[in-house]
């Protein structure tokens, strides 16, 4: 660790306001990004999947 | 050589063009991917921000480069590919190229927009202001609204192959600014500083500051092809709902 102690890092010499919040925007879309992107898919499967569920029932029954 | 290279690459071209072929490799792809991707962009941003040495000038403030020129380059990469998949839409009418620029923009734009709000951050304490309205940041945020531009257009033209050849136009156009931006801070005179990294040549910074900024690039390059692929994976999942190769690959 270049820092002498956990104060020296949170504290990034006078700088921390803007490392961490530089860092924590950052963190924050890049995450809401991931987060939406497999949400999304998430809805397609579950839609797919319906549609599967919905013509197997359909099959089922037409041949009662 | 040169033939069997070229043989691989249409093979490739058209393999990957098929959506059946696309969907049934990303998913596979993605498994290894994902954990690599999250590996590297941990592994380059706590080196960056705890181990690297501080700058002689700038003190600590430069640790912001850590995601700031990672977020910047992937953003102008992700643009270009969007400007590749456009021309390969417009001129080739595939149906995955369309598939890929609604793929692409989302993260592109959010790339775009960490990059100007991580220099306007860095710009306070080392330039003594948020904003300036020079080449590179002008044209920088040109590029969000170009992204901004493509999903606007797709989200608005409900039929998809029309959405498809008008988000594929605006790509093509857009890489001029591409351009742009890049040689700006050449071609101007900015308060931006010159590229970090060359691609000829040596690069001016030491190693123990180059190592994990290679490594956070890798890592956001990564996150960006997982999330491309993610997307472009919900796509054709949307499109293909009815088709029976999609139905037997989820069950």
């Amino acid at each position: 660790m270049y820092f002498e102690s956990f104060d020296a890092f949170l504290q990034m010499g006078k700088h921390g306001i803007y490392v961490w919040s530089a860092y924590g925007i950052s963190a924050l879309l890049i995450g809401l990004n991931i987060g939406l992107a497999l949400r999304a898919r998430t809805l397609a499967r579950a839609e797919v999947i319906r549609l599967i569920r919905r013509e197997a029932l359909n099959v089922a029954d037409s041949t009662d | 050589m040169l033939s069997a290279v070229w043989q691989t690459l249409t093979r490739w071209y058209h393999q990957w063009g098929s959506p059946r072929y696309f969907f049934q490799y990303s998913g596979v792809l993605l498994r290894w991917l994902w954990p690599l991707a999250i590996v590297a962009t941990m592994t380059g941003l706590v080196w960056g921000l705890a181990f690297a040495p501080a700058d002689y000038q700038q003190g600590d403030s430069y640790r912001i480069i850590f995601i700031h020129v990672p977020a910047a380059s992937a953003a102008l990469l992700g643009y270009v590919s969007m400007g590749v998949a456009g021309l390969v839409g417009l001129v080739w009418r595939m149906k995955m190229a369309d598939i890929m620029i609604k793929a692409i923009a989302p993260f592109g734009a959010i790339l775009a927009a960490v990059a100007l709000i991580t220099g306007a951050i860095w710009g306070k304490p080392t330039w003594g202001t948020y904003w300036v309205w020079d080449a590179r940041l002008t044209s920088m945020l040109l590029m969000l609204f170009l992204y901004l531009g493509v999903i606007a257009l797709i989200n608005a033209i409900p039929d998809p192959r029309q959405a498809g050849r008008a988000a594929s136009l605006l790509s093509v156009v857009g890489v001029i600014n591409v351009v742009i931006v890049k040689y700006s801070v050449q071609w101007w005179q900015s308060l931006h500083q010159g590229s970090t990294l060359k691609v000829v040549g040596e690069t001016a910074m030491p190693a123990e500051m180059l190592s994990p900024l290679l490594i956070s690039m890798l890592g956001i390059y990564l996150l960006f092809a997982c999330t491309v692929l993610v997307r472009a994976r919900t796509e054709i999942m949307r499109r293909e709902r009815k088709s029976q190769w999609l139905k037997e690959a989820l069950q």
